[in-house]
């Protein structure tokens, strides 16, 4: 898994030169345990083998099974910046675990917030397919257990936030143009008002970087699961086209500090020593958009889409070998960059 | 093109989702940097679910009430609303029918609905009364444990297993 890129990061799909994926969840809890806030080790542990049991039921194909509680915390890290686990189940303690399909589609975590959550994500724009998808996963692990649901109030969750569908949909949109024209902040002020969320790569809290911001929605109860979808299905066509159009903009309007700004990025990124994660998300998200609109020509959107998550702290020690401090692991971030940009645009085999 | 605030050429074509519907702009670059720093009426950042516990109860409830209200705790899981007030997660299912008075207008306010209009579980799901009495004799299974009365703990296991025999479908 270390030198992969997983589903997210294919580069493919609809709309993948501004659309990174699209993301479903659904939150699920057993109907005959408490909650995680008053569940205590004999349960965490009776709903974690109940839940697995039921998965390995339900699933035909080979999966697997990654206890997180006994992970170190480099490789719990790892997950989280891969997004196989939420950045709340990586640090949080007791019994828990994911189990993941070997192609990254599917994750299902236990004992985060909720008993169960339910993933599904697809590289590019396909809300239909990942819904279609976790819908016939939920109705086949029902078959197995019984999930906590009330006939007025639907699904019920830990926070009154996720009640009724327990159902998120994410999309994560890759902006630089809306960003560098500063009409960004608009785009989230209009999303806002027909209730969706905005937030950075990592979901709540997460700081925006590299220009990858992600839209949900924010209610879950009073709607069918396909409206929520649709809703958010049929804005981001919208902001796809702002974002199209902001860079034709920008192309028209200042092509030359464009190219120069492009070019500078990807000179740096091919020479620097020493770099930070920060920087290298900011630089990349340039190069990204230079690609996308011919201005670099001997790089392809999967290279560039692989070294933002394997330039990660995480993968990055994960992919040496060795545990770095701050100081190695820009040091090793820079030559990664080095090797893996330096006239070698081809994207490598998987 | 024009801007339309003056009579410079509009450099700026700034597209306005509204209600879903954009609407275009066409402003010179001055006032395209004035109309995008002006503050807009919805700015305010959506309201987290702890802000709207606050709002919620600080309408309509003294002091007393609050005190009295936050004392109440869930037969099942044993969750007083004061710990939920205080961590946003709820203990057990089964809180949705004991706070149901308090959580009602909080959801209708979170979701602006009050009703499930999605999925159903297979078979109509329900029988949310009878599972949730596992956890509350689990509970107490517990308790006794701990208060060394284990002849209290042993009719509870069986009553546990009994019910655990009947509530799991088999994988």
């Amino acid at each position: 898994m270390v030198t992969s890129s997983g589903e997210w990061l294919r580069g493919s799909g609809p709309e993948s030169d501004i659309v990174i994926s699209s993301r479903i969840r659904l939150a699920r809890n057993l109907a005959h345990f408490p909650f995680i806030s008053r569940a205590d080790a004999s349960d965490r542990a009776e709903i974690e083998k109940q839940l697995r049991d039921a998965i390995g039921a339900a699933v035909e194909n080979p999966l697997d099974y990654v206890d997180v509680n006994k992970l170190a915390p480099i490789d719990r890290q790892f997950l989280a910046e891969r997004q196989l686990i939420s950045r709340e189940h990586a640090e949080s303690e007791g019994a828990r675990s994911v189990v993941i399909d070997p192609s990254e589609q599917i994750s299902l975590m236990i004992n985060e917030e909720d008993h169960l959550r339910i993933q599904v994500m697809h590289s590019g724009l396909d809300l239909l397919t990942a819904w279609e998808q976790i819908n016939a996963l939920d109705d086949r692990l029902q078959q197995y257990v019984t999930f906590a649901f009330h006939d007025k109030l639907g699904f019920l969750t830990a926070c009154p936030t996720n009640v009724g569908t327990g159902l998120r949909v994410s999309v994560m949109l890759h902006l630089p143009a809306l960003v560098l024209t500063e009409q960004i902040e608009r785009v989230f002020r209009s999303l806002q008002k027909i209730n969706l969320a905005v937030r950075g790569l990592y979901g709540e809290g997460s700081q925006f970087m590299g220009d990858f911001y992600q839209i949900s929605n924010q209610l879950t109860l009073g709607r069918s699961e396909l409206d929520l979808v649709k809703q958010v299905g049929d804005v981001v066509p919208q902001i796809i086209d702002y974002e199209r159009k902001a860079r034709e903009a920008l192309v028209r309007q200042s092509n030359e500090s464009l190219h120069d700004r492009v070019s500078r990025a990807y000179g740096i990124l091919r020479t620097a020593q020493t770099i930070s994660s920060e920087e290298t998300m900011h630089l990349l998200s340039s190069v990204r958009m230079g690609v996308n609109l011919g201005l670099i020509h001997d790089l392809e959107i999967p290279t560039i889409n692989k070294l933002f998550i394997h330039t990660q702290p995480a993968h990055l020690q994960k992919l040496r070998g060795t545990e770095l401090d701050t100081a190695d692991r820009n040091k090793e971030r820079a030559r990664y960059l080095r090797e893996h940009l330096d006239g070698q645009g081809r994207p490598e085999q998987n | 093109m024009r801007c339309q605030k003056c009579e410079k050429p509009a450099t700026f074509h700034i597209t306005e989702l509204a209600g879903g519907k954009p609407q275009e702009l066409h402003l010179c670059e001055e006032h395209a940097k004035e109309y995008l720093r002006q503050p807009d009426a919805a700015e305010e950042a959506s309201p987290s679910l702890a802000g709207m516990l606050a709002q919620q109860l600080a309408v309509g409830q003294t002091a007393a009430e609050l005190a009295r209200l936050d004392q109440q705790a869930c037969p099942v899981c044993g969750i007083t609303f004061f710990e939920f007030r205080n961590q946003g997660r709820l203990g057990c299912p089964h809180d949705y029918v004991g706070f149901k008075k308090e959580l009602g207008p909080l959801i209708l306010n979170i979701h602006g609905e009050s009703e499930h209009r999605g999925k159903r579980p297979p078979g109509g799901g329900g029988g949310t009364d009878e599972l949730t009495k596992l956890i509350r004799l689990r509970r107490e299974m517990r308790e006794a444990i701990t208060e060394e009365n284990y002849e209290r703990a042993s009719e509870l296991r069986d009553e546990i297993r009994q019910m655990e025999k009947t509530t799991r479908r088999a994988p």
